[in-house]
């Protein structure tokens, strides 16, 4: 069995939704999204490498290319930066392309278009010139993924003026948030999480918009904050269900975009319950955890009534092994565990 | 350690016998319009040192031919996207001597908005479209163009300009690559003028292999040219152009020219070594400004009374513009914060 394929079916999961309707798959949502996108707008482009082939990038672009040709649909050379120059100059010229990774990892390749050109671009000539385009790269993680498959590169991006960073968890959001960046007029950075990718949820037909820059409580409480994104809060919301027992109750936030940030409901939360907990799949080093973190001893050190906390990755490479991927990642017991100490011990 | 006259140019010893299909019109223009930018760096340079113009500046003295005759072939339409030399391009392409200037002077109506400086002029309304200060950066973009030309079917090319250096960078072949895959309406122009920066050619590519041949090993026509012949440079441009809008692809010039001024601000430098002060001068023999109005007078098809008339008039246009752009307002600090994102 691939390993993609193995790691998919190691777990199964599907988040309880509040909504009631139609159930597709996170993949199925990303691809309706794009589908809708390009038969919507002839502008829109979808490409990267393997976006035609059987496998369609994880089934997220299957079939696209036979709905709408090979010249709107295409499989590329690898060259991530040339590539990624092209998106840029297309996108200046009125294209939107949607230029898919498998991983974030190869993104590094494209650093100096994604940093020094795509988000630079409009400032540079003052406001002139739009820059519509969208970066998707799944993050990995586990069966081996290892030091250059799995890396959750958020952090590095953060501080890029001019860039829009979504990190969606839910097929819902994958799909509103897909539709909302393909429709945004700059460079935007889609992160999803390969263990999010096997959600299923529910997911209204037809194109809806998530605002991007906007948080949403998962769960509402009142002993601590929690916020994060992606496979993070995925993980926290069901830390925070299994201790439901305990009496403990937490606001779980997804921010779902992690730049521009959603200040203002992270600020409202922590007002209210005094002590956050902040989660990221990335490194904690420099990264999502620090600059919220920041953000709160800045704005609302007052209300702090517990030292901040985070929940990231250790500043270490991503290892390959089975066993010493168990100490790298968190899981949903060190959840637990932090969440009882802040409650219990602060 | 100096470099004695590695470099030597053929300059106008090619052109001397030549004939041209032009127009004397278009050929007068192409001389009024090179030397119009001749005296526009000149002045430049000679005010830099007041140290007013608070931007990097990379003077294009020695390859006016290029930005000239390249950009005289195209359509306002037609897009270029250039490196951090931009003043001849821009300005060639119909940008506002004006709108360089202030930006120039980091004024809030240059025509970047204080935002670009010297090393990134743009200005969509004359199709100056895209210029990056980190070399080969605009090649893949100006590539992008072109398939957007492509995709929607207009009858456009765009133009990638470069120097020796970017055909040392993965990007450039990346785009040069793509644009053969997809036959895309885009001329990648190389201005090959032997230096980046400080570093000569020779240490930088291995010998004995030219550059237009490395990109005719990606499947697209490339030729050499003299890049300080404006002849030349016209109508090897105008066959890439007819080329692209025919939907026949991309095309790769090499054009050999000089750099006589140092890499950035004013004046040679190369008395502090890195190459050899002669070989300046033996570049400058070749001057494609005074060489064209030789060749011109020779031909019949200008006078020195017309010179001199638009001599008068570069210079008064010249300092009219130098008198808006130090009297225009500086940019606000909310300035600051605009366009950062689009809305």
């Amino acid at each position: 069995m691939p390993w993609a394929e193995a790691l998919l079916a190691s777990k199964s999961n599907e988040l309880p939704c509040s909504q009631e309707g139609r159930v597709l798959s996170y993949v199925d949502a990303l691809n309706e999204a794009m589908a809708l996108a390009l038969g919507l707008d002839p502008n829109v482009i979808v490409l990267g490498q393997g976006v035609n082939d059987p496998k369609g990038m994880f089934g997220v672009t299957t079939d696209l290319h036979k709905k709408f040709g090979v010249e709107r649909v295409f499989d590329t050379p690898l060259s991530e930066e040339g590539l990624f120059g092209v998106c840029t100059g297309a996108a200046m010229n009125g294209i939107r392309p949607v230029y898919l990774h498998n991983r974030p990892d190869f993104l590094l390749l494209a650093f100096n278009q994604i940093v020094s050109h795509s988000s630079k671009f409009h400032y540079m000539d003052n406001g002139e010139t739009n820059v519509p385009l969208v970066a998707w790269a799944a993050i990995g993680r586990g069966w081996g993924s290892g030091a250059q498959h799995s890396q959750a590169i958020q952090g590095l991006l953060l501080g890029v003026p001019g860039l829009k960073i979504i990190m969606p968890s839910t097929p819902y959001d994958a799909k509103g948030l897909m539709l909302t960046a393909i429709a945004d007029n700059n460079p935007v950075l889609i992160f999803e999480h390969r263990w999010c990718m096997r959600n299923k949820g529910v997911v209204p037909e037809g194109i809806y918009k998530v605002p991007i820059g906007e948080g949403v409580y998962r769960r509402k409480g009142t002993d601590l904050t929690i916020v994060g994104t992606s496979h993070s809060i995925e993980l926290a919301t069901q830390a925070v269900d299994q201790l439901n027992d305990t009496g403990i109750t937490a606001d779980v936030i997804d921010l779902r975009t992690i730049k521009p940030l959603d200040e203002k409901i992270i600020l409202e939360s922590v007002q209210k319950t005094g002590k956050i907990l902040i989660v990221d799949t990335g490194w904690e080093m420099g990264g999502v955890c620090a600059e919220i973190g920041c953000l709160v001893a800045e704005k609302a050190f007052s209300y702090l009534k517990a030292p901040v906390r985070r929940i990231g990755l250790p500043d270490v490479p991503s290892p390959a092994g089975f066993t010493l991927e168990q100490f790298y990642y968190p899981n949903e017991e060190n959840f637990s565990q932090v969440i009882k100490e802040m409650v219990e011990k602060t | 350690m100096a470099i004695k006259n590695k470099y030597k140019g053929n300059g106008f010893q090619s052109h001397e016998n030549q004939n041209s299909s032009l127009s004397k019109e278009i050929l007068v223009g192409l001389y009024r319009d090179m030397l119009r930018i001749r005296r526009i760096e000149e002045a430049i340079e000679s005010r830099y040192h007041e140290d007013e113009m608070k931007s990097p500046i990379h003077l294009v003295m020695g390859h006016e031919a290029i930005s000239v005759g390249s950009c005289s072939t195209l359509k306002i339409d037609d897009l270029i996207y250039c490196g951090h030399r931009t003043h001849g391009h821009y300005l060639a392409k119909g940008g506002s001597l004006k709108g360089m200037l202030s930006e120039l002077y980091c004024r809030a109506n240059g025509c970047s908005g204080s935002r670009g400086g010297s090393m990134h002029l743009l200005d969509k309304s004359v199709g100056m479209a895209g210029s990056s200060a980190i070399v080969a950066g605009a090649i893949p973009i100006a590539t992008g163009a072109a398939l957007s030309f492509q995709l929607k079917q207009q009858d456009r090319v765009s133009v990638a300009y470069l120097g020796d250096a970017a055909t040392e960078e993965g990007a450039c072949w990346e785009a040069v690559n793509f644009a053969a895959l997809k036959k895309l309406p885009v001329i990648f122009f190389c201005e090959n003028n032997f230096f980046s920066v400080c570093s000569p050619l020779e240490v930088r590519q291995p010998p004995n292999v030219e550059i237009y041949r490395k990109a005719e090993g990606f499947g697209l026509p490339a030729v050499q040219i003299d890049g300080t012949n404006i002849l030349d440079v016209y109508d090897s441009t105008q066959e890439a152009v007819a080329r692209a809008r025919k939907g026949d692809g991309p095309t790769f010039i090499e054009a050999l020219t000089y750099r006589w001024r140092g890499h950035g601000g004013a004046g040679d430098d190369s008395a502090s070594g890195y190459r050899d002060p002669e070989e300046v001068q033996h570049w400058e023999q070749y001057c494609p400004v005074d060489g064209f109005y030789d060749y011109l007078i020779k031909m019949n098809l200008y006078s020195k009374a017309e010179k001199d008339l638009a001599e008068k008039e570069i210079k008064e246009e010249i300092e009219e513009a130098f008198d808006f752009a130090i009297s225009s307002p500086n940019p606000q600090e909310i300035d600051l914060y605009t366009h950062v994102y689009s809305q």
